[in-house]
């Protein structure tokens, strides 16, 4: 079942927090993960995985690299919630 | 003459119900790398490698010690560690992906030159998992009584086959020995071997060029065949698909993660480490492998190096279990746990 914007934005920030330390308020929508948040690439790796545990997608390395807003992300996940 | 009336029957052997591993060796160089001296090649910082690989340091083998040096000097510590005589050994393998021959295997060099001969000798190809592919070939020998004692040894020696210019291994690769005797035992010393391949990703680790490549360059140079990697990819696959083959091993084994004393994992990488360490849910009391700090990234050296460490440093007991994996090119993968000699 497709899950709302604000729902999916909280379950990112969530999973930022678990796998970084970072506190989930500075999960913002236009933030980028490498240059605002400061999110390596493994890390990044990581969170996309628990993500597509999280939320019931898939997200292939082929698209993920291209995510690098957390609204890209947001966006991506919603989109394949349909 | 007339034919017989029944069909002979082989005679077939029989083993001991159990093996186990008798003794480890290692062998380290003595060239200690630093992440400075990796900079020299690579736009990259001692701070930046640290954070992303947990790499302080690794050795590198001088251009005079080949493969076989290593394993030799590994293999002869594993032998005495065991108390097990050269001429007892009946198959030696040789787990590597850089005897720089591709014909004969190294493993027959090891065997003379430790007076093992005429052992069986081969090598064996499964990149980084390749150790624990030979400790399960080693476990099935002596159990399936083809051989006595089996020398089982990883050593790499990538530094060979590093491009010191390629910014996501050039700090990674480094080289080793590490080595075991399988033998016969009254009680269960190696469990059940969980393994597999993923050849749908062979192109994920690998040398870069073929030999082929090599012969059919005429006049345009072609890159060494150093090893390279998709990074990400290696990522997502070692922690996420090889934490559940954990668990599957310590299943099999018909153990708990909270009998395991330690977690041996490849050395490939300490946030790899880390995060196959926490997926798996190990309880706080088992010792976790981090070999890789000073020792880089041995490919197939690596478990034993890091098994030899653990030992030597009282990180984890003599006759403790301990959880092996090893993973890496192929995508190959292999896991046991085993009783710590």
């Amino acid at each position: 079942m497709a899950q709302s914007e604000n729902e999916i934005l909280d379950g990112i920030a969530e999973l930022v927090n678990e796998e970084t330390g970072l506190p989930k308020e500075s999960v913002e929508m236009d933030k980028s993960f490498t240059d605002d948040l400061d999110i390596d690439s493994l890390s990044m790796t990581s969170i996309v995985v628990h993500a597509e545990e999280k939320f019931g997608v898939t997200i292939p390395d082929e698209d993920s690299k291209n995510l690098r807003t957390v609204r890209d992300v947001v966006a991506y996940i919603q989109q394949a919630q349909g | 003459m007339s034919a017989p009336t029944t069909a002979p029957v082989l005679r077939t052997r029989r083993g001991p119900e159990h093996a186990r591993i008798m003794g480890v060796g290692a062998w380290r160089p003595e060239r200690v790398v630093t992440n400075e001296e990796v900079c020299q090649h690579i736009d990259s910082t001692d701070e930046w490698i640290r954070q992303r690989t947990g790499i302080e340091a690794r050795g590198w083998a001088d251009a005079g010690t080949s493969v076989v040096d290593m394993a030799v000097h590994a293999g002869a510590e594993a032998l005495a560690a065991a108390g097990v005589e050269p001429s007892r050994v009946g198959a030696v393998i040789v787990a590597t992906v850089s005897h720089p021959y591709q014909t004969p295997a190294a493993a027959t060099q090891v065997a003379d030159r430790l007076g093992a001969t005429p052992a069986a000798a081969w090598d064996v190809s499964a990149g980084c998992a390749a150790f624990c592919h030979a400790v399960a070939q080693a476990a099935d020998l002596v159990r399936g009584g083809t051989s006595e004692h089996v020398l089982v040894v990883g050593v790499d020696k990538l530094s060979d086959f590093t491009d010191l210019s390629d910014r996501s291994t050039a700090f990674l690769f480094a080289d080793g020995a590490g080595a075991v005797v399988v033998g016969p035992s009254g009680t269960p010393g190696i469990g059940p071997t969980v393994w597999g391949s993923d050849g749908s990703q062979w192109d994920v680790i690998r040398n870069r060029t073929s030999w082929l490549e090599h012969r059919d360059a005429v006049a345009e140079a072609v890159a060494w065949p150093a090893l390279q990697q998709e990074g990400q990819k290696v990522f997502r696959w070692a922690v996420f698909a090889m934490a559940p083959l954990a668990q599957q091993a310590i299943d099999a084994a018909g153990i708990t993660a909270g009998d395991l004393a330690a977690f041996i994992p490849h050395q490939a990488n300490m946030r790899i480490i880390d995060k196959l360490a926490s997926q798996v849910g190990l309880p706080e009391h088992v010792a976790i492998a981090r070999d890789i700090r000073t020792t880089g990234n041995t490919s197939a050296a690596s478990v034993p190096l890091a098994m030899h460490r653990m030992l030597a440093e009282g990180q984890a007991p003599s006759g403790g279990l301990a959880l092996l994996i090893g993973f890496g090119a192929g995508l190959s993968y292999a896991a046991q746990v085993v009783v710590l000699p």
